[in-house]
């Protein structure tokens, strides 16, 4: 089985570039589907978005559920890429690749491992303004997305 | 006779306990995660009442366990709010 290719990054990278390695990697894919998620750019020039993982536990934790997706798909390729650290507005967060020889897999593939990412792995993210910070916490929406996924065998 | 166990508080837990880590003399009696909250609860009623939420996961190690797991055998206890990654 070819393994998931997970890295949490605690410095900025290009999401583009994760794309195009990828889709050079896997010519015989017939489809590929990327996701790129990046923090809001709300015109607040004093916004920071800070996210924190728990070194060891989160990479364990997208390890399973990013093998979970292999076995549920016929997948090529899977590529993770997140964020740690500061963030400033419209810095890309995540990057989700998957190549597969058909669509389905691999649209199905990216939305299920960044349904996982958005409340099931061990993340926080913190708002920092000039007025004050703020914890994020996971919306009903995110908990809604993961049970999709949980009700399937 | 007790143990030393490093806490360790992710995310508004953080905050709740005023600093990332704290490393405790964990009394043989605290046997379970829920004997653990509890234990720290009798110092710290905020505390206690932020880790007693069913939300907050416990973690030993690099694994997630329930909240009856044995944790006599663990040096290091992190706790952990509700993810939210992505």
């Amino acid at each position: 089985m070819t393994r998931p290719d997970i890295r949490i990054l605690p410095w900025p990278f290009d999401p583009e570039a994760e794309a195009r390695a990828l889709r050079s990697a896997c010519s015989a894919a017939g489809a590929i589907v990327t996701f790129i998620g990046q923090a809001r750019d709300e015109g607040d020039p004093s916004l920071q978005l800070i996210l924190e993982s728990c070194p060891g536990l989160t990479e364990k934790e997208i390890e399973g559920f990013a093998e979970n997706a292999f076995r549920r798909w016929p997948l090529e390729a899977l590529v993770i890429r997140h964020r740690i650290g500061a963030m400033a507005p419209g810095e890309p967060i995540v990057f989700v690749g998957a190549a597969s020889a058909h669509r389905r897999a691999a649209f199905e593939s990216v939305d299920f491992i960044m349904d996982y990412l958005k409340s099931a792995a061990p993340f926080w993210k913190r708002e920092c303004r000039a007025q004050g910070d703020r914890w994020i916490e996971p919306r009903v929406e995110d908990h809604q997305d993961l049970k999709r996924w949980q009700a399937l065998p | 006779m007790g143990r030393t166990v490093r806490l360790q508080f992710y995310g508004r837990l953080r905050d709740a306990a005023g600093a990332p880590m704290r490393e405790s003399i964990v009394p043989d009696v605290v046997r379970t995660a829920e004997d653990l909250i509890a234990w720290i609860a009798r110092d710290d009623a905020m505390l206690g009442e932020a880790l007693v939420m069913p939300s907050v996961k416990i973690a030993a190690g690099d694994a997630i366990i329930p909240r009856d797991a044995d944790i006599r055998q663990a040096a290091e206890i992190a706790f952990l709010p509700p993810f939210s990654g992505g």
